[in-house]
């Protein structure tokens, strides 16, 4: 690592993932002295590009930006920072094991496979689902509102909320207070025919969580996806990968004047008169500053980096009680070739891909890890970016990125020799859309959520640092007492996925943070 | 057939709802009838005789919700009720052990220790937070629950009492009451507990009747329903009803009829009668007419308004909401007379554990494998069961030396995945449940003298209840509250002017409560400008 | 001697190593549970066993005190974080009162901690709190271990207690000073019986704590009764040590407060601050559990607190509510514990009382209902408030202690 420039700064991000690095340039811009320290030798956290076979590379971790909202892309101004997109506005393709794919894009289900019925119920789904996106997108955009104190603020926050919900009308302000806390399949149920078209939705609503689509929440977890873009969520692929959406990221930062150190792991957080006052690295070396922000997830940053003993014990145990065990797994395989997709266009072939024929596979794939195995047929994100973005392979040469659910954390057999067994079931799944895609395949890396904590330093190796359900979320995220960005500990904040709105590459809550922060000290 | 009798109010159904609505109307005044389409009153809140000498609680088999305030203003015990608390309780696990529960506090704490010591002092914080919680949400159960979309002075009035009441809590307890509604049972008793046989045995009580797996958020709520009846810090609020279940209607019928009411059995409605926006009576199966300016639905909501009311009185909305309105049925019931007392060699001799609720799983895994197999349409292979010999403290539903068992089933699906129910499957689904008990007691089997087995299916046909769903409605978030039945109509009022809903299809739900009734009849005086 | 073990669903109390022998001399057949155990009450009449312990040596049992091991490389670090009072400062062979809160500063319980090696103590309490103790150890490098039916404790207390305990042959105690422990040995049956003695208590006098191998306990019982007669000891039960505890001053859990780890009702939780035991609060020791908490509430001000009283007349204030003024308008807090001191010859109590009225010398008014054969009266009596302890002899502190 390189040496920080200084012994004092205005405040120290730990951490520097897309959320880190967003703080730290919105603390930059506003004049303060910023150091972020970085563990790992290049910035990004689970937004990196990297090699995972000879002149194969991979978003190792998210593989598509859909969820930044654009008001934020466009105040950091990327594109002056090197972002380029190798595709934009992908589609999103529901896989049919006939061939009859459904494409989910804007403007209605392809309508070619769907009943007249369906269609309709789509197209008033979409209305409904873009009138409470838009309505709830705010709450997103800042600290959430804190029960129980007297300040005006909290009040304000909260009334804010009730009228937005008020001005959703009569009868969507009801239905968003009935399926707010629903399960997806019952919803879906209610509203279409198509099991293709219900099995598509329902996986949006279970991606990256401890849900199946009967799990009471998944809605929740559907509009919150959503909310993140207030209903305009577009895919795109960043030129190079995630990890270019992180370096663009890190070039704004130092732009905005940031320091930025990698290779540079924090050891823990340095406490004074009940105050953080700093952080001592790895290293021994020993950073001042009045704020210290937290980009690790809430387990880590308190129990890791920090220590119980500056806490109280009742706070301590809800962090335990934390759910933060990840079920999603990542597969990464080098083509030799890309083998066919009958049915499938090339343009919707670079886009997005879901195998989940309908709620009650996604469902039973769910099944399994209710017990800690993985699933026997398991529902898939699929993207081949090779497509849009050459560079990332050998010439003829393919990549394929899947997100699949649901691998657990911990599994009975251990991952040691299930590793290959769910690799092989993840191959064969897609095989069945791929006629041949097994002898393509030259090599494969499967991430588990343990990998994920490795490689990534996230506790428990969840997306979103800790679990999406309703007593983990908004007011109570990620517990109570840590709250709006701030934890029991003066001068400590949390920037991270593990604080409200959650992760997925967003960057709301590194720019929350930011602004709490300067609330705080203002 | 013209109109044979005038009736200030016409109650449809004799279940607990309904005949506590009556009775609330009589007291206030009112001429009240109430029909009921089977031969006796009751509903699911019955004791019924179908083998010789032998009285079953065949639907309903335990008496922990009836809300105190009821049995006292409607003078319950001088009419013959009497409610007895259990003694014990107890788990048993596949490989013999077992867990049991001690009304002495320090019985069930040496006997938890037994399994883990950690968790005999986490249940103290357990027991302390599920009663803060009983605390908080008792005061909500008798009240009218607020339309949030409306600006009503009295939906205002009753938002900003459920926001005070919140607010009161103070900002920690707001947070836990918060996460603890909205979390999944197996999730909250990772949070106390270490041993599987505890979380297990405090899990069971959280998916019965509901078609969710403990894993579902939402139903560490459904726990409450179990310690409700400790809050009240009356002796014998929670327990068995002497007689069976059915001495809480017939108490609830003579209380009615005691105040001047009048009930028909027998007498199935075919249709309420609306006529310009209003309910105007009702017709019977053989056509003869009743009137009355006020009908009461003690049905649930799909078979009240599905089934009983024309459609064009409705609004095409309202018909939509109440179709997506999800009743379940997930649970069966078996009924067994037995010619002595089953010995269970899980429990020991002379413990008091026997004279409570008796279960039968290891796991909370077992648990959710259970609605796992709900979930494809069939009944559990292992199923969870929640046994009670009330007449080990009864001495009226049996000849003497005989008893009665009640086994109520989780999970059994109201729709099998291969086909209709018949009655081999039936006997099938019986005999699954006899297997399990019969693993734990070598003399069960040989005992039964008759067993009735109700599948969801068999309940509908009798009791009425759709898909045999014993909460008249599934307990989730989507359906509590101001969403119960549906959201708009949480005010036991119907869309129709003069007609009203009073069973557990409306807040504050299932279980032999009365509190829907209560509410519905303070609903209906109201708009009546009686007193309440 | 000790009868077969009954299951605890027959018999769910416990029996300490000395109950046969308090059965043996229990007149009147009272006992009461006290965390699990079955313990006396009054043994022949509380107010000739609480005279016992003002004027001779008094025997309590006191095994059913929840006991715990607790050791590791972070002990001190742990119970520093978890109690209130700096405990960096407890050496081995010392003892602390101590208290624990939760993280709004509101007190879980009081008790001992010893100091018995290098991270090594045992905490004494009167509630089991390894529930709490789990949950405050995580993140600390420590082991805690119930040990509660490993110990049998027995209190000697009184103004004779050291010349009793000499007369038993317990050498050495003279050394002893107040809030020390030692290992002692005294002669047994065969071999020399060897236990930790504690000069700690809770009656506000000269007195010791004997903490003993369950198999010791007969024998050391026995040997005491023994050499009482002419030093005048007796055992006495709950309801006499309920008396001189509080001529002391002490809190009981459950009369005077209510754990935090126990309350239903919003607000019913009290703080140490609010029971006057401010004192034990060490704000600069760095950080414990509750320390944000109780810091704003200093801030702030207490909005109430446990002060002692001196009331009017004699018969004692049980449960009593306090008003301003005489008429009862304006109410004042509450009584929690109450009784006729017959060495003060006062009428005493501790009272929860709102903040206005806490300084030492105001006057408030006591409601008390007096049962006149049955005929019931209500009297409205005046009270002030006072210092406590309410009885502190000198004898209490002296070491070596004096003969008597």
């Amino acid at each position: 690592m390189t040496t920080p420039a200084r012994a004092r700064y205005d405040a120290v991000i730990v951490g520097g993932g897309h959320n880190g690095l967003v703080c730290a340039t919105y603390l930059a811009r506003a004049g303060r002295s910023v150091l972020v320290l970085e563990a790992a030798d290049r910035v990004g956290g689970a937004a990196v590009t990297r090699e995972f076979a000879p002149g194969f590379q991979v978003s190792a971790g998210a593989h598509l930006l859909h969820l930044m909202p654009p008001a934020l892309l466009n105040d950091l101004d990327l594109g002056a920072h090197g972002l380029k997109f190798a595709a934009h506005n992908l589609p999103t393709v529901a896989l049919s094991a006939d061939g009859q794919h459904l494409s989910m894009q804007a403007g209605g289900g392809s309508g070619a496979r769907l009943s007249a019925a369906d269609a309709r119920a789509y197209t008033e789904w979409r209305r409904l689902m873009r009138q409470i996106s838009g309505a709830l997108h705010p709450l997103l955009n800042g600290a959430p509102p804190r029960l129980g104190t007297d300040a005006w603020s909290d009040r304000k926050s909260l009334m804010r909320l009730g009228w937005r919900i008020r001005r959703l009308g009569r009868r969507d302000m009801r239905e968003l207070l009935r399926i707010g806390l629903m399960n997806v399949h019952d919803l879906l149920e209610d509203r279409f025919e198509s099991p293709q078209l219900k099995g598509a939705l329902a996986l949006d609503a279970v991606l990256g969580t401890n849900y199946g689509p009967r799990s009471p929440g998944s809605v929740l977890s559907l509009l919150y996806r959503l909310a993140a873009t207030g209903g305009t969520e577009v895919l795109s692929q960043p030129q190079g990968g995630l990890g270019a959406l992180s370096a663009a990221l890190g070039r704004a930062a130092t732009a905005a004047g940031a320091e930025i150190h990698t290779a540079a792991p924090v050891e823990r957080i340095l406490v004074k008169d009940d105050r953080a006052s700093g952080v001592a690295l790895a290293s021994g070396q020993q950073v001042l500053a009045p704020v210290v922000v937290s980009n690790a997830d809430p387990k880590t940053t308190f129990l890791g980096l920090l220590g119980a003993e500056f806490l109280d014990a009742g706070f301590v145990r809800r962090i335990t009680h934390l759910r933060t065990r990840g079920f999603t797994g990542k597969v990464h395989l080098a083509l030799d070739r890309l083998p066919k997709f009958p049915g499938l266009d090339p343009e919707s072939l670079r886009g997005r891909l879901l195998v989940a024929p309908d709620a009650d596979y996604i469902e039973r794939a769910y099944n399994h890890a209710k017990y800690n195995e993985y699933s026997a047929v398991p529902m898939l994100e699929v993207t081949v970016p090779s497509l849009s973005d050459p560079s990332l392979a050998p010439a003829g040469s393919h990549v394929v990125s899947i997100v699949v659910q649901y691998a657990p954390y911990e599994l009975n057999e251990g991952w040691a020799t299930g590793r290959q067994r769910f690799t092989d079931i993840v191959i064969d799944t897609l095989g069945a859309y791929a006629p041949g895609l097994r002898e393509c395949v030259r090599a494969s890396e499967l991430l588990t959520p343990a990998d994920i904590e490795r490689e990534f330093r996230i506790h428990g190796g969840h997306w979103h640092h800790a679990e999406i359900a309703f007593d983990q979320f908004f007011m109570v995220r990620p517990v109570p007492g840590a709250t709006q960005y701030e934890t029991p500990l003066p001068g400590l904040f949390l920037c991270g996925a593990g604080c409200h709105p959650g992760g997925g590459v967003m960057g709301l809550a590194g720019r929350n943070a930011a602004r709490q922060v300067m609330n705080r000290a203002a | 057939m013209g109109v044979t009798n005038r009736y200030d109010a016409i109650i449809v159904g004799a279940g607990h709802n309904g005949l506590v609505n009556a009775c609330y109307l009589a007291r206030a005044g009112l001429k009240v009838l109430v029909l009921e389409r089977n031969p006796f009153v009751g509903g699911a809140a019955v004791s019924r005789s179908l083998y010789d000498g032998f009285t079953y609680s065949n639907c309903s088999y335990v008496c922990s919700l009836l809300r105190t305030e009821i049995i006292r203003a409607l003078a319950l015990p001088q009419h013959g009720l009497q409610i007895i608390p259990y003694e014990g309780g107890c788990t048993m696990m596949r490989d013999g052990g077992h867990l049991a529960v001690y009304d002495n506090h320090d019985a069930l704490r040496r006997e938890i220790a037994r399994h883990s010591p950690h968790d005999a002092e986490a249940y103290e914080r357990y027991v302390r937070d599920m009663l803060r919680h009983c605390r908080f949400i008792k005061p909500l159960l008798l009240r009218e629950p607020p339309d949030p979309t409306s600006f009503r002075p009295r939906d205002i009035h009753e938002l900003m009492f459920l926001g005070k009441h919140f607010h009161n809590l103070g900002e920690a307890r707001m947070y836990d009451t918060l996460r603890f509604w909205t979390m999944s049972c197996a999730d909250m008793l990772e949070e106390y507990f270490e041993s599987e046989i505890v979380k297990a045995h405090m899990a069971g009580s959280s998916i019965i009747g509901t078609a969710l797996g403990p894993r579902s958020a939402g139903t560490a709520y459904v726990l409450l329903h179990h310690y409700m009846g400790s809050i009240d810090g009356a002796v014998g609020a929670w327990g068995f009803a002497r007689g069976g279940m059915g001495a809480i209607t017939q108490a609830l019928a003579s209380s009615f009829k005691a105040s001047g009411g009048e009930v028909r059995v027998s007498a199935p409605v075919e249709q309420i009668r609306v006529r310009g926006g209003r309910a105007t009576g009702v017709v019977l199966d053989d056509g003869e007419e009743i009137s009355a300016p006020v009908v009461v639905s003690n049905m649930d909501v799909k078979r009240t308004f599905l089934k009983t009311v024309a459609a064009e009185h409705l609004p095409a909305e309202f018909i939509d909401q109440v179709r997506k309105f999800k009743i379940r049925g997930s649970s069966g019931k078996l009924n067994i007379a037995l010619d002595g007392l089953p010995s269970f060699p899980a429990i020991p001799q002379g413990s008091p554990a026997m004279r409570g609720d008796l279960h039968i799983t290891d796991t909370i895994e077992m648990l959710e494998r259970g609605y796992d197999d709900w979930k494809e349409g069939r009944w559990s292979r292992a199923p969870y069961v929640d046994m009670l010999i009330p007449t080990q403290i009864d001495p009226t539903m049996t000849p003497d030396g005989k008893h009665y068992m009640s086994v109520f089933v989780q999970y059994c699906p109201y729709q099998l995945a291969d086909g209709d129910w018949t009655d081999a499957k039936r006997q099938a689904f019986g005999k699954t449940v006899i297997d399990a008990i019969g693993a734990h007691s070598p003399d069960f089997k040989d005992l039964i003298l008759h067993a009735e087995i109700r599948t969801p299916k068999d309940i509908e046909n009798e009791v009425g209840l759709t898909e045999g769903n014993i909460f008249q409605g599934e307990l989730t978030f989507d359906q509590l509250l101001f969403n119960r039945p549906v959201p708009g109509y949480a005010q036991y009022r119907a869309p129709v002017r003069g007609m009203y809903m009073c069973g557990s299809s409306t807040h504050p739900g299932g279980g032999v409560m009365g509190a829907p009734g209560a509410n519905s009849a303070a609903a209906i005086l109201r708009d009546l400008g009686r007193k309440v | 001697m000790s009868t077969p073990t009954e299951p605890h669903y027959r018999q769910p109390l416990l029996k300490t190593p000395f109950h046969e022998r308090a059965r043996a001399l229990s007149q009147i057949d009272r006992f009461i549970p006290w965390a699990g155990y079955t313990t006396v009450d009054v043994f022949t009449s509380a107010e000739q066993e609480y005279f016992s312990v003002r004027n001779a040596s008094s025997l309590f049992d006191l095994t059913p005190m929840v006991k715990y091991r607790v050791a590791g490389a972070d002990a001190l670090r742990f119970l520093n974080r978890l109690m209130t009072r700096d405990l960096a400062k407890l050496k081995p062979g010392k003892v602390a009162y101590v208290v624990w809160c939760d993280d709004a500063g509101m007190i879980i319980d009081d008790g001992t901690v010893f100091c018995t090696g290098p991270n090594e103590y045992r905490i004494c309490t009167a509630e089991r709190q390894m529930d709490w103790f789990t949950a405050s150890a995580i993140g600390f490098d420590v082991r805690i271990s119930e040990v509660t039916e490993e110990v049998a404790a027995l209190a000697v207390q009184g103004p004779t207690s050291y010349s009793l305990l000499r007369a038993v042959g317990l050498a050495g105690l003279e050394r002893l000073k107040p809030f020390e422990h030692g290992q002692f040995s005294m002669p047994g049956a065969s071999a020399p019986i060897t236990m930790m003695v504690s000069r700690t208590g809770f009656t506000g006098d000269l007195g010791y704590e004997l903490w003993m191998e369950p198999a010791d306990a007969g024998v050391v019982w026995d040997t005491l009764m023994r050499h009482g007669g002419t030093r005048g000891v007796r055992p006495i039960g709950s309801q006499a040590l309920n008396m001189v505890r509080i001529e002391a001053g002490f809190v009981l859990p459950n009369l005077d407060f209510v754990s935090a780890a126990h309350t239903l009702r919003i607000g019913t939780e009290r703080s140490p601050i609010e029971l006057g035991l401010g004192w034990l609060v060490d704000f600069k020791k760095g950080h414990f559990t509750g320390r944000r908490a109780l810091l704003a509430e200093q801030t702030r001000g207490p909005r109430r607190q446990l002060v002692g009283l001196d009331i009017e007349g004699t018969k004692p204030a049980h449960n009593s509510l306090l008003y301003t003024q005489r008429s009862g308008r304006t109410e004042a807090g509450s009584i929690t514990s109450a009784t006729w001191s017959p060495t003060c010859k006062r009428n005493l109590a501790l009272a929860m009382v709102d903040a206005p009225y806490i300084a030492t010398g105001s006057v408030l008014w006591v409601e008390i209902y007096l049962n006149r054969e049955l005929v019931w009266e209500r009297r409205m009596v005046r009270a002030r408030v006072v210092e406590r302890p309410f009885f502190a002899p000198a004898r209490r502190r002296a070491t070596p202690p004096a003969e008597f």
